[in-house]
């Protein structure tokens, strides 16, 4: 498991054989395309391969550190989109109406209790399964999915209904021709950005990112070397599933209509977008979520047919990936098929 | 042995008061209603059956009525087995003459081939899906609801009246969505004032739709025709809203719900949305109907589709009284029905059985809540739809 050392060289490598996919091979077929039209496009692959990119992250630390696939994590999603919900629920009937601070105690809320989530479900679901097969694991996180989500739908008030969700970022737009520039999104994909960045930080700067590594790279090494795995774990998923509370924030406020099936779709996206970059590397999770938005795009734009076989041609495209090159995209140094 | 004795002196009793009941009263003739009357639609159902069953009940009230009408109620839990079960049953019960059957689609199209091959008259009351007369050409099988090509057709009047020019069309990939594409494609290019500059299929679970907005917003149609259901449509809208198309949203009986303006507050504003029936009290025999309906003072309202199970059953009734009890009769004069009155408005069928001036309205939602298009204020020209002259 050599997963989460995510060197750099190897991104860039990445990068020159695999970036050309969606963007440059579309330009010239659409020569006639305005080019305020192909603004617009590539903005909402900007803004949809954030979210999938910061789902892809969680599957992949979760994977790193446990060698597990937790099928919950887009269900977490939904969680903490809604916990932003009611916490802006709650803040409203408290007569607070200033947008920065309720977007403030939102994101907060919603981020500390998708870590306390996250940190519980490792703890009393995963972290048990540890010693049976790893069918189990994916099994039981795949019905607490399910859980989750019909919790939504059945506890919160009218949960089957799409809910609305504030604009709470400025509105402010700059129309550019057919290319709508808005304030909201720059911002979004500005704060989505620095938290991928922080992540990378903390993974690669401090000792915490070191004993995550550490406890990726060989549990046993890193017990021996006086690391508390217990608490690794769970510091780790506490932190995926706080980027899945950031991701549904962002989600709703991008959308603003949030549904309690948000995650099933986000999770099934997230989870294809960390495997096409690489189960256990963060740069090949943000890389195949960034590729499947593009691909979606592509397929949405591009193909003769309708728009309705978009999906059916990403996932092609991912299956045909996935055929060429088993580990991913960025492969781990050691590949482990045991 | 005076147990004896006692026992055949009741007998006879009881022998000799039903002859002497059954010399004076009417024959008796037995009917049958199927509906959805438990699950998760069943208010629709109960409500069909209240009214099929205040049918027979101011039938059975009629002294000029010849006979006496006994009304047989079968469950079909809004499930295709279910129903195939129960209509089975009630076709091969001789006794039963005809029905008045089904609210949803699913349970009355997996019908109509039993229905047709025991050769029993039904007058489904209020299932919309077209293939259900239009599939086959069975004479046992009429509806007295309108279809989605019936609102497909008010819609695309509607549009074409108002003076638009260009829609682009977004539909749900399912037979749902695939059906209102249809009717209302070939509805539109029949006036020939509209065209469709570009038509999109979407799953019907779909969160971003901003790449086929985008598209869209690079055609700039006049309006967006959307056939599909509540959830998609808010996220649709929505995402317009964000992408800054101004055009029209115009929805079908699939977004006729509260939940579509809770979920999108004051952007629901201005969308327009069509559905088979009218509001019971708008009907032409509307307000008869429902003081009927309340003297009878059954436990749930009549819901949507009520009047429509009260005109199918009564024109079941009326056509026993007119040929008598006898399926194939039946079936022969149903295939005469013509501009006939009921509660609803004319009905006449066609060569399917299908009610070809079925009750359609439409609606604008205004202020948050569905109006009537005809009695709001954007067909007074108080308000203007975007891009409406």
């Amino acid at each position: 498991m050599a997963g989460l050392v995510p060197a750099v060289h190897v991104l860039t490598a990445g990068v020159k054989t695999w970036m050309p996919g969606p963007m440059p091979a579309r330009r010239g077929e659409v020569s006639n395309m305005d080019a305020g039209v192909f603004a617009q496009y590539v903005m909402n692959g900007l803004m949809l391969g954030m979210m999938y990119a910061l789902v892809a992250v969680g599957f992949t630390l979760f994977f790193g550190v446990l060698d597990v696939i937790k099928f919950s994590h887009g269900d977490v999603l939904t969680v903490g989109a809604f916990t932003a919900l009611a916490a802006y629920a709650g803040l409203r009937a408290l007569g607070i109406n200033s947008s920065w601070f309720e977007l403030v105690v939102m994101l907060v809320l919603a981020v500390f209790a998708m870590a306390f989530l996250g940190m519980a479900i490792a703890r009393y679901l995963v972290m048990p399964l540890r010693s049976a097969p790893a069918l189990n694991t994916l099994l039981i996180t795949l019905m607490l999915g399910t859980v989750l989500r019909e919790c939504v739908r059945l506890f919160y008030p009218q949960g089957a209904n799409p809910k609305p969700f504030p604009a709470l970022l400025p509105r402010a737009s700059l129309d550019l021709g057919e290319f709508n520039l808005r304030l909201d999104n720059v911002l979004m994909l500005f704060a989505g950005g620095l938290v991928i960045v922080g992540l990378q930080y903390v993974l690669n700067r401090t000792k915490l990112g070191l004993a995550i590594r550490a406890v990726a790279q060989d549990e046993e090494t890193a017990r021996t070397m006086g690391i508390n795995f217990t608490a690794i774990v769970l510091i780790t998923f506490a932190i995926g599933s706080g980027l899945a509370a950031f991701a549904g924030v962002m989600n709703g406020l991008y959308y603003n209509e949030i549904n309690f099936g948000i995650g099933l779709y986000l999770g099934v996206i997230g989870f294809s977008a960390a495997i096409i970059g690489g189960l256990g590397s963060i740069y090949g999770a943000i890389l195949g979520g960034f590729l499947f938005a593009g691909l979606q795009i592509v397929g949405t734009v591009l193909l003769p047919f309708a728009s309705a076989y978009k999906d059916v041609f990403s996932f092609a495209v991912v299956i045909a990936i996935m055929a060429w090159r088993p580990t991913g995209l960025i492969r781990e140094k050691i590949s482990e098929r045991v | 042995m005076t147990t004896i004795y006692r026992t055949a002196a009741a007998i006879a009793a009881i022998a000799f008061s039903f002859a002497a009941a059954t010399a004076d009263a009417k024959d008796k003739v037995k009917v049958g209603f199927i509906g959805p009357l438990t699950g998760g639609v069943s208010v629709n159902g109960l409500g069909g059956r209240n009214s099929a069953d205040l049918a027979v009940r101011l039938r059975n009230a009629d002294p000029k009525a010849k006979y006496e009408y006994e009304m047989v109620v079968l469950d079909d839990e809004c499930k295709p087995n279910v129903a195939v079960q129960v209509a089975t049953k009630m076709a091969a019960d001789k006794d039963i003459i005809a029905g008045a059957t089904h609210y949803c689609s699913a349970t009355a199209i997996a019908t109509v081939d039993t229905y047709h091959k025991f050769g029993f008259p039904v007058i489904v009351w209020g299932a919309v899906l077209p293939d259900i007369t239009y599939r086959n050409k069975y004479d046992e099988v009429h509806r007295v609801n309108g279809t989605m090509i019936n609102q497909n057709d008010a819609n695309a009047e509607l549009i074409s009246k108002l003076g638009y020019k260009t829609v682009a069309v977004i539909h749900d990939t399912t037979d749902y969505g695939k059906g209102h594409n249809e009717y209302f494609s070939k509805a539109l290019a029949k006036l020939g004032k509209a065209n469709i500059v570009g038509t999109f299929g979407v799953t019907a679970d779909q969160q971003d739709f901003t790449a086929e907005l985008t598209k869209i917003k690079a055609l700039n149609p006049d309006v967006i025709y959307f056939g599909g259901l509540t959830p998609i449509g808010v996220r649709i809208r929505s995402q317009m809203d964000k992408l800054g198309i101004k055009a029209v949203f115009d929805g079908t009986s699939g977004i006729v719900s509260d939940a579509y303006i809770q979920g999108l507050g004051p952007l629901a504003e201005g969308t327009l949305a069509f559905r088979e029936g009218a509001p019971t009290e708008k009907l032409p025999g509307g307000k008869f109907f429902m003081d009927k309906y309340n003297a009878q003072k059954y436990d749930n309202p009549p819901e949507a589709y009520g009047a429509f199970a009260y005109a199918a059953m009564d024109m079941i009734l009326d056509t026993i009284e007119k040929v008598g009890p006898d399926r194939k009769k039946v079936i022969a004069e149903l295939g005469n029905v013509k501009d006939r009155d009921s509660i609803v408005g004319k009905i006449t069928f066609d060569d399917h059985g299908q009610n070809t001036v079925p009750v359609i309205t439409k609606y604008v939602v205004q202020d948050g809540k569905f109006v009537e298009w005809d009695d709001s204020e954007y067909a007074g020209g108080k308000r203007k739809l975007p891009g409406q002259k």
